[in-house]
């Protein structure tokens, strides 16, 4: 789960980690009092779930509280794009005024999963190329990042942060401060399960202090039920209402840009029922996995999602019932597809327990499903009907 | 013969009283599977159709005589019960939860260094063997007994597969699902070196999908060790990047993990990648053919 930066630098704060003094505005006044109050030239930051927003005109200087409400003005309302959002951008709702920091020297400092095999663990990145794409660091001068693995069953320890801060080029009397910050960083991590703190950049100023300006943390979605706190930061206007729909109706759904909708039981299938589409000379207008127990609920919920998608012209289901017998997906789908006044032409395909019984209910539904046995043949009569 | 799981294979459940653990292991034991044991704290001295229900997994291990274990608990409990099993040195573990927490795999993944243990997911279909039995959801009526060895990141695309193999009347040794997960405890390349040493086993199907390294690390070991013949798939050919797909180790990041990638490591190294997944079957009743 993404947070924004506001939201990632109160967590910080609370751990004591530095940072600018700031507050976050939905108006332009607000951002003039927030800016008349630090009584310093500001930074208007646009809120949004992802990176690139300087390049996007989301960050702006102001030298007085007017040039902060001008500023907030700007940013307040418009669609952002950036490299990150693809092409439709995203509206800025909220933007952060924070007090200007004097920069001398930006470093990077981050803590993440290393999944490689067998040495799974968590390994903290320094880099003095700090306020840079770290991804590109990483291609063209990998030598300038430093990294050091840490195990969660042994924990943090102290050689950990001087390992880090040894391999940097920086004043060596800043290290109590640095040390303080990458054990605080562990402890974000390990404590609130997150899956990514980054720290980018972490400033030193002219007076020698750290600051950390921008800074950005996500968090495993499946630890999300033992941080009621965490999850409460999600910010559900930045993303797709359908896919907010399809979590509340406990449903796996990523919207794409092809006319035919599928609806599948497993996530592998359902990819592979896209690549169908695809091979079939179509496009897939989603990926949705109903799960393994797909009530006939569940599939009414699937159904409403899938067709409130204007661009969907067809429909292909695609269920192998294992322990999920096709008797009780055809009456499902019966049930569900009569009650939604299901208008699109659809393609079901069945297979697997009790797909005999499943298939002759759906013939004699006086609903107009085409049936289908093969996977492939399903494809591409799904297909030819987004096109008829 | 087959790999990991033979008739010597006694199975303790734990969460056998709970929904999933009971209608699994009676499928299982229809499958010919040999529940020793299941485990459900709290209830021990209870009997499950017959079979003793224990306390801890100590109790199976010691008094039932039970060798592996399938785990069917809720997230937030399946560390817990994974590293238990570790401890009374069970020698396969095949956990079918989903949606632990990485760091919590991560601690499970210590706590299997240097023990006795292999685990097989979490967040997996579990380990069929026909004749012998299984652990986990794979619909018994999909598979037969036969020559071709199945391992999969997938659920019920694997038994897609499985069902092809056996409608054309090609049967199986072992199948394994290894898990959808960003972190699991057996790969591809520990299940394609248990396959090559295996003498009931001709050819090897794998089924992976986008994202992660698992597919790449595969190709690799196949290209010097592997001398059976491969067949893959690879799932999500038109995923977006950066998605989560189901899966949490499906997503494509920096232009790593896609399909394309996998395909063409897979290729180097002598494998044959399906593009249709209608046509794995066909494929590998080719190849049987060509063999014999």
């Amino acid at each position: 789960m993404k947070i924004h930066e506001y939201q990632a630098k109160e967590i910080l704060r609370q751990f004591n980690i530095p940072l600018p003094d700031g507050k976050v505005a939905d108006t332009p006044e607000k951002a003039r009092e927030i800016a008349e109050s630090l009584n310093s030239k500001v930074v208007v930051k646009a809120q949004i779930h992802a990176g690139g927003r300087g390049k996007g005109g989301g960050i702006k200087l102001a030298n007085t509280p007017h040039e902060a409400y001008e500023a907030a003005k700007s940013i307040l309302g418009m669609r952002l794009v950036t490299h990150q959002t693809g092409p439709e951008g995203k509206i800025v709702r909220k933007v952060l005024v924070e007090k200007a920091t004097d920069i001398k020297q930006e470093l990077y400092l981050s803590l993440l999963v290393d999944r490689s095999r067998n040495k799974e663990c968590l390994v903290f990145m320094a880099s003095e190329a700090g306020g840079m794409d770290i991804e590109e660091v990483a291609a063209h001068s990998p030598h300038k990042i430093i990294k050091v693995a840490v195990s969660p069953a042994t924990g943090f320890s102290p050689f950990q942060a001087r390992k880090l801060f040894y391999g940097l080029f920086i004043d060596k009397a800043l290290f109590s401060q640095f040390s303080n910050i990458v054990k605080a960083l562990y402890q974000i991590f390990v404590e609130k399960d997150a899956s990514l703190i980054e720290i980018n950049p972490l400033v030193i100023t002219s007076e020698g202090t750290f600051v950390a300006l921008d800074t950005k943390i996500t968090f495993d979605d499946d630890a999300l039920y033992r941080h009621p706190d965490i999850k409460e930061l999600r910010d559900f206007t930045e993303e797709d209402p359908l896919e907010v729909e399809a979590v509340n109706a406990g449903v796996n759904y990523i919207k794409l840009d092809g006319e035919v909708g599928c609806m599948v039981n497993g996530a592998g299938l359902a990819m592979t029922t896209m690549d169908l589409i695809k091979l079939a000379g179509g496009n897939p207008a989603n990926f949705l996995d109903v799960g393994g127990g797909a009530s006939a609920e569940r599939v009414e919920k699937a159904f409403r999602i899938l067709t409130s998608d204007p661009k969907v012209k067809a429909i292909l289901v695609n269920i192998f019932g294992g322990i999920l017998r096709c008797d009780r997906v055809a009456n499902g789908l019966i049930e569900a597809a009569s009650k939604i006044e299901m208008k699109l032409p659809m393609v079901v395909r069945l297979q697997g327990t009790n797909v005999e019984e499943g298939r002759r209910l759906l013939q004699n539904s006086n609903l107009k499903f085409e049936v289908a046995e093969e996977l492939y043949e399903a494809a591409l009569k799904a297909v030819e009907l987004s096109r008829s | 013969m087959a790999i990991l799981f033979d008739e010597n294979t006694r199975v303790v459940v734990q969460g056998i009283t709970g929904n999933e653990g009971s209608f699994h292991a009676r499928e299982s034991i229809k499958f010919g599977t040999k529940v020793v044991a299941g485990v459900t704290p709290g209830k021990g001295g209870i009997d499950f159709d017959g079979i003793p229900v224990y306390n801890r997994v100590i109790d199976a291990v010691e008094k039932e005589g039970a060798n592996a274990s399938g785990i069917y608990v809720p997230a937030s409990f399946a560390p817990d019960a994974i590293i238990e099993a570790i401890e009374a040195e069970v020698e396969l573990i095949v956990c079918m939860t989903e949606g632990i927490p990485v760091l919590d795999m991560i601690k499970v993944k210590d706590a299997l260094k240097g023990s006795k243990s292999r685990l097989i997911g979490p967040n997996c279909p579990g380990i069929a063997t026909p004749g012998a039995g299984k652990i986990g959801f794979i619909p018994n009526f999909t598979m037969k007994k036969g020559n071709v060895g199945v391992i999969s990141r997938s659920g019920t695309l694997t038994y897609e597969v499985l069902w092809q193999l056996t409608s054309l009347g090609i049967g199986q040794s072992t199948a394994v699902g290894i898990g959808g997960d960003p972190i699991v405890g057996t790969t591809f390349v520990d299940l394609l070196e248990l396959f090559q040493k295996d003498p009931q086993t001709d050819a090897i199907v794998l089924i992976g999908e986008i994202g992660g390294s698992a597919e790449e690390e595969a190709a690799e070991f196949i290209k010097d060790n592997i001398t059976k013949p491969v067949v893959a798939f690879i799932a999500g050919r038109t995923a977006p990047p950066g998605r989560r797909m189901g899966h949490a180790g499906a997503i494509i990041s920096g232009g790593k993990g896609t399909c394309e990638e996998k395909t063409k490591a897979l290729e180097s190294a002598g494998v044959i990648v399906e593009k249709n997944p209608a046509e794995i079957g066909n494929r590998i009743k080719k190849i049987l053919q060509g063999k014999n």
